[in-house]
C-alpha cells in the first residue's frame, strides 16, 4: 500500500520561495498567476494493507516528523 | 563547569564551540556523538551550528529525532543549561524545547556576515556579562534563520522576557527582529548568530566573548 503525503506552508505563513516562483512565472508572461505556494510530496511504501491502520500510522508520522505543524499543513492520500 | 557539545552528521561548528567553551568557560568539554543515548555529567549541553543531515526534510528536523536528544530533553527538564546555535536553534525548535520555527530567509539568500545585535535581556545565564539593552556584533551564517511564531506566542515571549537577542537591522525577516530566545524556565537558549565565531581578535571580532563569560559566571 502507498501513502502520499502533501505538505504545504500553512496559510498566513510567509512563503518566500512560493513568492519567488510566482514572481518568476509572472516575469515569464504567465500573467494569470496570482500566487504560488511551494510545498513537498513524500511517497511512502508501506507493508500493511489495512487502510484505516495505515492512515492512522501515517498521521502519526506526519505529526512526529514529516510536517512541522507550527508552519506546515499536511494531507494524506492512500493508494492501493 | 563541564560541558558537552553534541556532534551530528553535518555539524560543522562543533570544534569552534569546543574551543570557545574550553578557553573561556568550561573545565572539560566532551564531544558526544548523536547516536549515543547518555550524556556525561555536565552542566551545559551545546547543540552546534552546521547542516545536520544536509538540512534534509527541514533544517534540524532529523537531528531533533536523534537518539541523544532524549537525554538532552531530560537534561533540560532537570533545569540543566542548553544552548543551540544556528542549526542548534533549529534543532531546539524541532524538538519543541523552544517555541516557533525557523523558515527560509525572507530574501532567499544565504547570509554570512557580522550582525549588530541588541541584548534585550541581560538577566539570563547566557547574557549576564553583556550590558542590558546594550549592543554587540556577532556573525550570522544561515539560510533558514527567519524566526516565525504565531502572534500569541510572540506576545508571550515578549511579556516573559524570553526574547534575549534582537537584530538591530533585521537581515532575514524574523518576526519582531528575533535573533535569540529562551524557554519559559530560562535554561534553554536558541540563537541564530554564532558567538563561538567571535571570541578572538585574530578572526575579526569579539562580541561573543561576553556570551561565554556569562556561561562561566552562571556555573561558577
Amino acid at each position: 500500500m502507498k501513502a502520499i503525503v502533501h505538505i504545504r506552508p500553512r496559510s498566513g505563513v510567509l512563503d518566500p520561495q512560493g513568492q519567488a516562483v510566482a514572481g518568476a512565472l509572472k516575469h515569464m508572461g504567465f500573467d494569470e498567476v496570482l500566487s504560488a505556494r511551494q510545498g513537498k510530496i513524500i511517497e511512502l511504501e508501506l507493508g500493511d494493507d489495512d487502510e484505516q491502520a495505515v492512515r492512522q500510522r501515517v498521521q502519526k508520522m506526519c505529526e512526529h516528523l514529516l510536517a512541522n505543524t507550527v508552519i506546515e499543513d499536511f494531507s494524506i492520500s492512500i493508494e492501493p | 563547569m563541564n560541558a558537552a557539545v553534541i556532534v551530528f552528521p553535518g555539524s560543522n561548528c562543533d570544534r569552534d564551540a569546543v574551543c570557545a567553551l574550553r578557553d573561556h568557560t568550561a573545565k572539560s568539554v566532551h564531544r558526544v556523538w548523536h547516536r549515543d543515548t547518555d550524556l556525561p555529567k555536565v552542566d551545559l549541553v551545546l547543540l552546534p551550528g552546521g547542516f545536520s543531515y544536509g538540512d534534509y526534510l527541514r533544517s534540524g528536523a532529523i537531528a531533533a529525532r536523534s537518539p541523544i536528544m532524549a537525554a538532552v530533553q531530560a537534561h533540560a527538564k532537570r533545569g540543566g543549561l542548553v544552548v543551540g546555535i544556528c542549526n542548534g536553534f533549529q534543532i531546539l525548535t524541532e524538538t519543541h524545547l523552544l517555541p516557533g520555527a525557523l523558515m527560509r530567509n525572507a530574501g532567499l539568500k544565504f547570509l554570512c556576515k557580522s550582525t549588530p545585535l541588541r541584548i534585550e535581556n541581560a538577566d539570563t545565564p547566557f547574557t549576564s556579562a553583556y550590558d542590558d539593552h546594550g549592543e554587540t556584533a556577532i556573525p550570522i551564517a544561515h539560510h533558514d534563520g527567519n524566526y516565525f511564531a504565531d502572534e500569541d506566542t510572540l506576545d508571550r515571549l515578549e511579556g516573559q522576557g524570553q526574547i534575549v537577542f534582537r537584530y538591530v537591522n533585521n537581515p532575514n525577516g524574523s518576526s519582531r527582529d528575533i535573533a535569540g530566545i529562551t524557554n519559559k524556565a530560562g535554561n534553554v537558549l536558541g540563537m541564530m548568530p554564532h558567538p563561538e565565531r567571535a571570541v578572538d581578535p585574530l578572526t575579526g571580532e569579539t562580541g561573543g566573548l561576553a556570551f561565554f563569560k556569562s556561561l562561566a559566571g552562571a556555573m561558577a
